[in-house]
């Protein structure tokens, strides 16, 4: 289990020129910030939801390389998308992080094969490089933060237009 | 009479354990947690193999031999901080709960909404929160002691500060910063303006040579894990007229001399504070742990961590010059063995994280101070802390790893 494993060359290169850093003025953005209380990490989601499409979206808040790469590619992989789609990538990107330790229980057979069906659904592409985080089963915070933060972002922008 | 670091190691088992490198495990996360000298080890499998029995309840023999050795172990920890007699010195499963006790049983006692209670920006969150408990529950006021830039604590509005305070709450060594404070200045001045004087010793006690009458504390409270000792077992101590005054914290067997369907009468000091099956192996173990710092002398141990912490305070300048920033104080006579530090930009996890290839330990986070990371403008720092197994080879390698990490991330 070498360092290679987790910090692959396209993760380190999402960590030295993060993709969307950066605000949103908010309103009309939405903002949403996320800590790992484990280690103080923060993460800020400006998220601005047009028509049902996730229009734009800016990462600010500071981290590891674990965090800030998986937020770089995150905003990547969201932007652009329809709020459903942006949905089915957060399911693929967290069942991917849950994978490994659901093999390592022995009733989580069912759980395993929802997860890779929920994977299915997407091609996670760059993103599949974080693979290696649920061998370092304490960085997995790492990588799903700024995924949670931005499950909230839809959250509440979904509820801003309802409202 | 210096500290034979080579002997010492030869005490810990866990020094030799295999790495996955095939090189040796470098630990330098004592401050987190120490490791366990076998004769701590022997001590509790002994008791278990051979005296094992509920304490103050059987009248068999070996039921009066564990009682026997669970006081034993409070008559030894009473003396390893100076205090007068035994039943000042509590029992409980952690320094956290110590401090818990005191908030909760002192506190609810003699605060009330609008008295104030000084803290300073250093804290444990140990010594923090339960405190801002009682902010939210009673309505106390905090006041805050600031760190100045110095990484020493700034006492120039400390007048103004304590004037009307209730209780003060104070580290002894800061866990982030190695700062060590001027309690005894700090208390006096708590004292003439009536209150009463917290310290929190978790990071002192272990380190240094500790008298509680000489540190001018009223409650003192420190944890064993942190000490050579097992964990699940911290240490109050508490001048018996404030425990006596105090009613109890936690309620059930053990604390009690008499209990009716209307009402119970609390027991007598210092068990009145521990309810129920207390911690036996573990107080056992923490009374080998003093025994053996005993031994090898507080001065020395004290001695050997100023001499190490200079050393890596001047090897770290030395390799890394300005990429590397160090916080806390600068002189090692003014900290323990305790070194914060940002390397590069790289951020903390991953020094922590390719540390760990070369089976070097150190710790990575907010070490439970959020406010003081808030105060340096900082979410997190690497942590290298000492112990008495540490020695210049450990620091040699923190640095070679620290080299590797730069040419991972670089
Ligand atoms: C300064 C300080 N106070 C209190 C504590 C709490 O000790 P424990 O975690 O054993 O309850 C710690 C250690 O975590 C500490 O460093």
């Amino acid at each position: 289990m070498g360092l290679e494993d987790l910090y692959r060359e396209i993760i380190l290169d999402h960590y030295r020129s993060p993709r969307n850093r950066g605000e949103l003025e908010s309103p009309p953005a939405v903002r949403v910030e996320g800590y790992n209380p484990l280690c103080g990490d923060e993460i800020v989601v400006y998220l601005d939801v047009q028509d049902g499409v996730v229009a734009d979206l800016k990462i600010g808040g500071q981290g590891c390389s674990i965090s800030q790469s998986s937020a770089s590619m995150m905003a990547a992989a969201v932007k652009g998308k329809t709020v459903p789609e942006a949905r089915a990538v957060i399911r693929a990107f967290k069942a991917m992080m849950s994978i490994h330790e659901q093999r390592l229980d022995a009733d989580g057979d069912d759980a395993a094969e929802k997860a890779a069906a929920e994977m299915a659904e997407v091609k996670l592409g760059d993103l599949e490089a974080l693979q290696g985080v649920v061998r370092f089963p304490v960085r997995i915070k790492c990588a799903t933060l700024s995924w949670n933060t931005l499950q909230q972002g839809l959250d509440e922008a979904g509820a801003a237009q309802a409202g | 009479m210096t500290l034979d670091v080579a002997r010492v190691q030869k005490d810990f088992p866990i020094l030799d354990r295999a790495m996955p490198g095939g090189g040796r495990l470098v630990y330098l996360d004592s401050a987190a947690s120490s490791q366990k000298p076998q004769s701590v080890l022997d001590a509790m499998t002994r008791y278990y193999e051979t005296t094992h029995a509920n304490v103050h309840r059987g009248v068999y023999g070996i039921a009066e031999e564990a009682t026997r050795l669970m006081e034993e172990a409070r008559d030894k920890v009473g003396r390893f901080i100076g205090a007068g007699p035994s039943h000042e010195v509590i029992f409980a499963k952690n320094g956290t709960e110590c401090l818990n006790l005191v908030a909760n049983a002192w506190g609810r006692a003699n605060l009330r909404s609008g008295d104030a209670v000084l803290l300073t920006e250093i804290e444990h969150h140990a010594n923090l929160v339960p405190w801002l408990m009682l902010r939210e529950q009673l309505g106390v006021e905090l006041r805050y002691i600031p760190l100045g830039d110095d990484g020493h604590l700034d006492l120039s509005e400390l007048d103004r500060l304590v004037d009307g305070v209730k209780l003060v709450a104070v580290t002894a060594m800061s866990n982030v910063l190695g700062t060590l404070t001027p309690v005894r200045l700090i208390a006096d001045t708590a004292h003439a303006a009536g209150a009463v004087v917290v310290v929190d010793g978790a990071q002192y006690a272990p380190h240094l040579p500790t008298n509680v009458g000489d540190l001018g504390a009223d409650f003192f409270a420190f944890t064993g894990h942190k000490l050579l000792g097992p964990t699940g077992i911290g240490v109050l101590w508490g001048k018996t007229e404030l425990l006596e005054a105090m009613p109890p914290f936690l309620g059930g067997g053990e604390m009690i001399r008499d209990v009716r369907l209307d009402g119970f009468t609390p027991n007598e000091l210092p068990w009145k504070f521990e309810a129920g099956t207390p911690p036996i192996a573990e107080t056992v173990g923490l009374g080998a742990a003093v025994d053996y710092l005993e031994a090898l002398g507080m001065d020395a141990v004290r001695a050997h961590e100023v001499e190490l912490t200079g050393y890596a305070l001047r090897t770290l300048a030395a390799r890394f010059g300005p990429d590397m920033t160090i916080y806390g104080p600068t002189e090692p006579a003014e900290r323990g063995g305790v070194i914060s530090f940002a390397y590069k930009d790289i951020h903390p996890h991953d020094i922590s994280q390719v540390l760990d290839q070369s089976g070097v330990c150190v710790r990575a986070g907010h070490h439970c101070a959020k406010p003081l990371m808030r105060r340096l403008g900082i979410g997190a720092t690497a942590r290298a802390s000492f112990y008495v197994y540490n020695d210049e080879s450990d620091v040699d390698a923190l640095a070679d790893a620290l080299d590797a990490t730069s040419a991972f991330f670089s």
